[in-house]
């Protein structure tokens, strides 16, 4: 990896802007007509059995509830590792995504499988907190045997042009994903882009992130209206290519929030095939945030096999 | 004069100083590169002046002036266009009796009925100095289109054009046809009147020494057959108005197909007199269209 | 170097590309005549003596025979038009045209899935255009000037009561066969006129099913005549002395050869004719939009698009990055079968109009642009090119120059706003032009200075009926679309 997050530590706030404000604008229109266009594309038959089965692997299936429970962290391990009961074939989902103090839950449920225990840590979804306590959030989380740290920014301190303290946070928060005994817990970074100032600044928080050391940049906690617009999600994709040919480093998009439907989520893998093409299409380097979604592809799926549209009751309500 | 003279007393008195009659190309008054002119008569046959013969060089060279002219004319603001034309009918208010009695010599008209003529010149001017800041407004506007975008269409002017005035009306005419051409921006090469082209070089005179800029208007005496072939087909003449082209007018029109130079037709015999429309404005404009994204 | 994100058993060593699979839009809407006559006086005609072929320029596959309008023919078209105009249409409220108009509208959009299929047969563009593009907007067209039936005295600043013009004769090309149909019709229609249209000789076959659509709409005989034939037919048509008004919409010069025939007629003129639209990349533009900006320019309908930025002119500073994620861009489009719904190239619409490409590309190389296309394996049978992007070139070469009507792109740079301006206006042409920049001044300092009918700034290729569309110079005169297309069809 280019020396890029070594020079970028170094430089104060005014340069940190000036380099991001250099980045090439985004043209809200021209990002629409685009997404629009690609809306249009038809994946039928054997390319949508592919993508279904591609966007169940991707998916961290989430639950973020003041309500969650032990029990209902549970029920979405299980449903994790074996997202439909009825078709063994199915393959089981990249990560469940809970609060931190359910990740030993998730963990316990999860031993030896390779679904991924993703926490939404740093004091979700605000990030209102001392940094000590956002970080001692985080801490805790990857005590527990987290492998995924989905972190948010502090959008207050981005929207007043504080961009230092934004780089330095992620950078504090991705020291404490580091673990003694082995590989770190993969950094998400939450940019919460419902609350940025349009996609200028969702090119200039990605690229801030992924300068900080993000694994993946992730749209939104699903607590904030609009979340993963697709627009938002071309915007990261176009981030993520324009960073790696700058860097050499590949970093990750995770559009969260507002994925509902098989044909969202396909809508999704088109704006990765061709943004930025086959090398993202993998978990390791695309998810889909989601709770209901699953099903829905679960139910796509049953139809292409079997040709008959399913219900929701044919499939578990975790 | 011969009243004073008698065979004693030859000495001559004052001699009159008559005005040579030139060409206004590129704000100066060059004869034609021909060396050749004609004879003007008034409508009585009495000899009134040469007038030069502009050739097929001349009107070239006017063409070139006007389109240097093009780009900086076009740019002035229209306010700025506006004081232009109504100063050069402060202008013309001032030499009312030089106009008066060119146009009494060129159409054998009474006195009281060219200054008339000269007087309804002058107010087409000022007519014409109100439109320029107009224009705009009436024939452009925001255009309601689908989709993230600002769309609005506004005139612009078309370029050069080659205006062949009216033959029997070579003020009033003549003001009539130029004045809504450099309103909007164009630039003109005015083939005057060919039996009466003296008032069209004392409107340039006027011209001169008004606020217009060099080459906007350039204007040109002689045939008109002799020049209009080479106008009509120029690559850079934008468009024509053939209002006194006369039977020229049909092989105009087919030369200036070749470079689809716009062509504005002989109408019937119009009334100069009359308040003009958009008619003559409209011809020599070009609609331009931009569509702008919008967001955030 | 990526690692690994708890990668599930069984996942590919390396990530596969999504890949489609064929997704054919069904032909079955399509209900084809073997052989088609004229439409004239409401009624079809048998089909002549003398006929031509409609192929599908996808696989060449025979469509129907459309017949050759002869003299005799357009003579009978005319009398019916102006029979028609002086007997019926003129005579008809205001507000009752506009709602045939609108009822056109509406069968048009209760038939779009079978006209855009059509259309995409025909003509070879792709199902996604005919069926996103041409027919919406084609049905809007009429929406838009049916509205304006009943508001004439509006339409026209100081002419309180327009009168139509009487019989136009309208001509229209094959890049957007029934969109340009409704650009020429309903103005026309909307303002009294009763018209002679001839579609183009490679794509009748829309223009004959609206036709019908004007027998479905009960639309009165005669208002509407379609006469079919070649470029002789339409020769005839534009100088047939019983007609008052002529529109065109070609290549400038048959542009240029009905200007001629009609001088000194006194018959109404409008021409909207060819273009080498410039686009304008300043450095500061938002990258990625301008890519898409410039795909969209020029390969968009093939670059069958007299409006077509065929013209990239870049600023130097990002002209490499430029060049580079245009390229990236281009390798994405998927050219092929034009009925298949994610195809984005389509088929050159005639073996002629692929000569000429394939002779432009050509010279382009010898002159020494340096010519680059995907790798893009082209079908066996059909027209097919490319999409191509010419680096090196200058404003003195010929793909630089001459309209090139296919998907082929000259990349030319420039220094300075001024340069680029320059530049852009250095052509006898004056329909379009672009310009990419997320300055508003700069947007706006650039679109005062281009001498083009249409400016797009930060998108390109852009159409509404609203929106008047036409050119400067040598791309012809009038104006289509809006309040001003309808001056054409106007005696003021």
């Amino acid at each position: 990896m280019p020396d890029t997050v070594a020079t970028w530590t170094a430089p104060g706030n005014a340069v940190l802007r000036a380099s991001l404000d250099a980045l090439p604008g985004v043209d809200e229109a021209g990002v629409h007509a685009r997404v629009a266009a690609l809306a249009t594309r038809s994946v039928k038959t054997s390319a949508k059995a592919r993508a279904i089965d591609l966007a169940v692997r991707m998916v961290d299936l989430t639950t973020l509830e003041g309500a969650d429970t032990p029990g209902k962290v549970r029920a979405l391990a299980a449903k994790a590792l074996r997202p439909d009961a009825s078709a063994p074939d199915v393959p089981p989902v990249a990560a469940v995504c809970v609060y931190p103090d359910l990740v030993p839950v998730a963990v316990r449920a999860l031993r030896g499988s390779t679904v991924g225990v993703a926490s939404v840590a740093t004091s979700f979804p605000a990030g209102r907190a001392p940094l000590e306590a956002r970080l001692a959030d985080t801490r805790a989380a990857v005590a527990s045997g987290a492998t995924e740290i989905d972190m948010v920014i502090d959008r207050g301190a981005f929207l007043t042009g504080d961009y230092r303290k934004v780089y330095d946070e992620i950078v504090a928060v991705r020291e404490v994903c580091a673990r003694s005994d082995g590989e770190p817990a993969h950094l998400k970074v939450i940019l919460e882009t419902g609350e940025l100032a349009g996609h200028d600044d969702v090119r200039r928080a990605s690229w801030l992130a992924m300068h900080a050391g993000a694994d993946f940049i992730k749209t939104s906690t699903g607590k904030v209206s609009p979340a993963a617009t697709p627009d938002v999600t071309l915007v990261m994709l176009q981030a993520v290519r324009d960073f790696r040919a700058a860097t050499g480093r590949q970093v990750g998009v995770k559009p969260a929030g507002g994925i509902r439907t098989t044909k969202d989520a396909l809508r999704n893998l088109v704006l990765v095939e061709e943004t930025v093409g086959a090398d993202w299409l993998d978990p390791r380097f695309f998810r889909l945030g989601a709770s209901s979604l699953l099903n829905d592809l679960l139910m796509q799926r049953a139809k292409l096999t079997t040709g008959t549209y399913s219900g929701p009751d044919h499939y578990s309500a975790d | 004069m011969s009243d004073h003279t008698t065979a004693q007393d030859a000495v001559p008195g004052r001699l009159p100083v008559p005005k040579t009659y030139k060409l206004y190309v590129g704000g100066a008054f060059p004869r034609s590169e021909s060396g050749r002119s004609i004879p003007v008569t008034a409508p009585d046959g009495r000899h009134l002046a040469h007038a030069a013969l502009a050739s097929r060089k001349d009107a070239r060279d006017a063409v070139v002036a006007a389109r240097a002219a093009f780009a900086p004319w076009a740019a002035r603001t229209a306010f700025n266009r506006g004081q232009i034309l109504y100063r050069i009918a402060e202008m013309m208010e001032g030499r009312r009796d030089h106009f008066a009695g060119a146009v009494v010599d060129a159409l054998g008209v009474p006195r009281p009925r060219a200054e008339e003529a000269v007087d309804a010149a002058v107010d087409r001017w000022i007519h014409y100095a109100g439109w320029t800041d107009k224009v705009a407004q009436v024939l452009g506007g925001a255009n309601p289109v689908s989709g993230p975008f600002d769309n609005a269409s506004a005139p612009e002017p078309t370029g050069v054009v080659a205006v062949f005035a009216p033959q029997d009306a070579p003020l009033l005419g003549l003001v009539s046809v130029l004045a809504p051409v450099i309103a909007t921006g164009n630039t003109a090469v005015v083939v005057a009147s060919e039996s009466a082209p003296l008032p069209a070089v004392v409107l340039a005179e006027a011209l001169a020494t008004s606020d217009l800029p060099s080459g906007v208007v350039n204007i040109l005496t002689g045939r008109t057959a002799d020049v209009a072939p080479a106008l009509a087909a120029h690559e850079d003449v934008d468009a024509l108005d053939l209002t006194g082209a006369g039977a020229l007018a049909a092989d105009l029109e087919r030369a200036a197909a070749t470079t689809l130079t716009r062509v504005l037709r002989p109408g019937p015999r119009p009334d100069w007199w009359a308040l003009p429309g958009l008619g003559r404005i409209t011809p020599f404009l070009e609609t331009k269209t931009v569509w702008q994204s919008v967001g955030r | 170097m990526p690692r690994p994100l708890s990668p599930a058993d069984g996942a590919p060593a390396r990530p596969a590309p999504l890949g489609y699979a064929p997704a054919p839009e069904s032909r079955a809407s399509v209900r084809l005549r073997p052989a088609y006559g004229l439409f004239v006086d409401g009624s079809f005609t048998e089909p002549g003596d003398a006929t031509f072929t409609s192929v599908n320029p996808a696989d060449e596959q025979p469509l129907a025979e459309v017949t050759t309008a002869t003299e005799a023919d357009l003579d009978r078209a005319v009398a019916a038009a102006r029979r028609a105009f002086d007997g019926v249409w003129s005579r008809t409220s205001p507000a009752e045209r506009g709602k045939y108009l609108y009822r056109i509208s509406r069968i048009i959009q209760d038939r779009a899935r079978e006209l855009a299929v059509l259309e995409s047969l025909d003509n070879g563009k792709p199902i996604r255009e005919s069926r996103d593009v041409d027919i919406p907007l084609a049905a809007a067209h009429f929406f838009y000037y049916a509205g304006w039936a009943d508001k004439l005295p509006f339409a026209v600043p100081g002419v309180p009561a327009p009168r139509p013009v009487g019989v136009a004769a309208q001509v229209i090309p094959w890049n957007f066969p029934l969109l340009m149909l409704a650009w020429k019709i309903a103005p026309a229609l909307a303002a009294g006129n009763t018209v002679v249209l001839k579609p183009a000789e490679t794509t009748p076959l829309t223009a004959l099913a609206f036709a019908e659509i004007c027998q479905e709409a009960q639309l009165p005989p005669g208002v509407v005549n379609i006469v079919t034939g070649a470029g002789g037919t339409g020769r005839a048509l534009v100088s047939h002395p019983g007609v008052d008004k002529v529109a065109f919409t070609g290549s400038t010069d048959v542009g240029r050869e009905i200007a001629r025939a009609v001088a000194g007629t006194g018959t109404r003129l409008t021409l909207e004719l060819g273009g080498k639209g410039a686009n304008i990349v300043y450095a500061d533009a938002a990258l990625d939009q301008a890519v898409e900006g410039i795909v969209t320019g020029i390969f968009f309908n093939q670059g069958h698009v007299c409006c077509a930025g065929s013209r990239l002119l870049v600023q130097e500073s990002v002209a490499e990055e430029v060049v580079g994620r245009l390229k990236e861009r281009v390798t994405r489009l998927r050219l092929g079968d034009p009925l298949d719904k994610n195809t984005d190239i389509g088929a050159i619409n005639s073996a002629a109009q692929l000569a000429r490409i394939q002779d432009l590309a050509r010279a382009g190389r010898e002159e020494g642009g340096e010519q680059w296309s995907p790798d893009c394996p082209l079908p066996g049978s059909g027209y097919w090119f490319a999409p191509t992007v010419f680096t090196g070139v200058t404003q003195a070469h010929r793909v630089a120059r001459e309209e090139i009507f296919g998907p082929v792109l000259s990349v030319l740079t420039f220094r300075t706003p001024e340069e680029a301006v320059a530049k852009a206006n250095n052509t006898p042409y004056g329909l379009s032009a672009g310009i990419w920049t997320q300055k508003g001044s700069r947007s706006l300092w650039t679109a005062r200075r281009l001498r083009a009918g249409v400016i797009w700034s930060n998108t390109f290729n852009t159409f509404d009926p609203a929106s008047p569309f036409g050119g400067y110079r040598e791309s012809g005169y009038g104006r289509e679309g809006g309040r001003h297309g309808l001056e054409a069809y106007l005696d003021v």
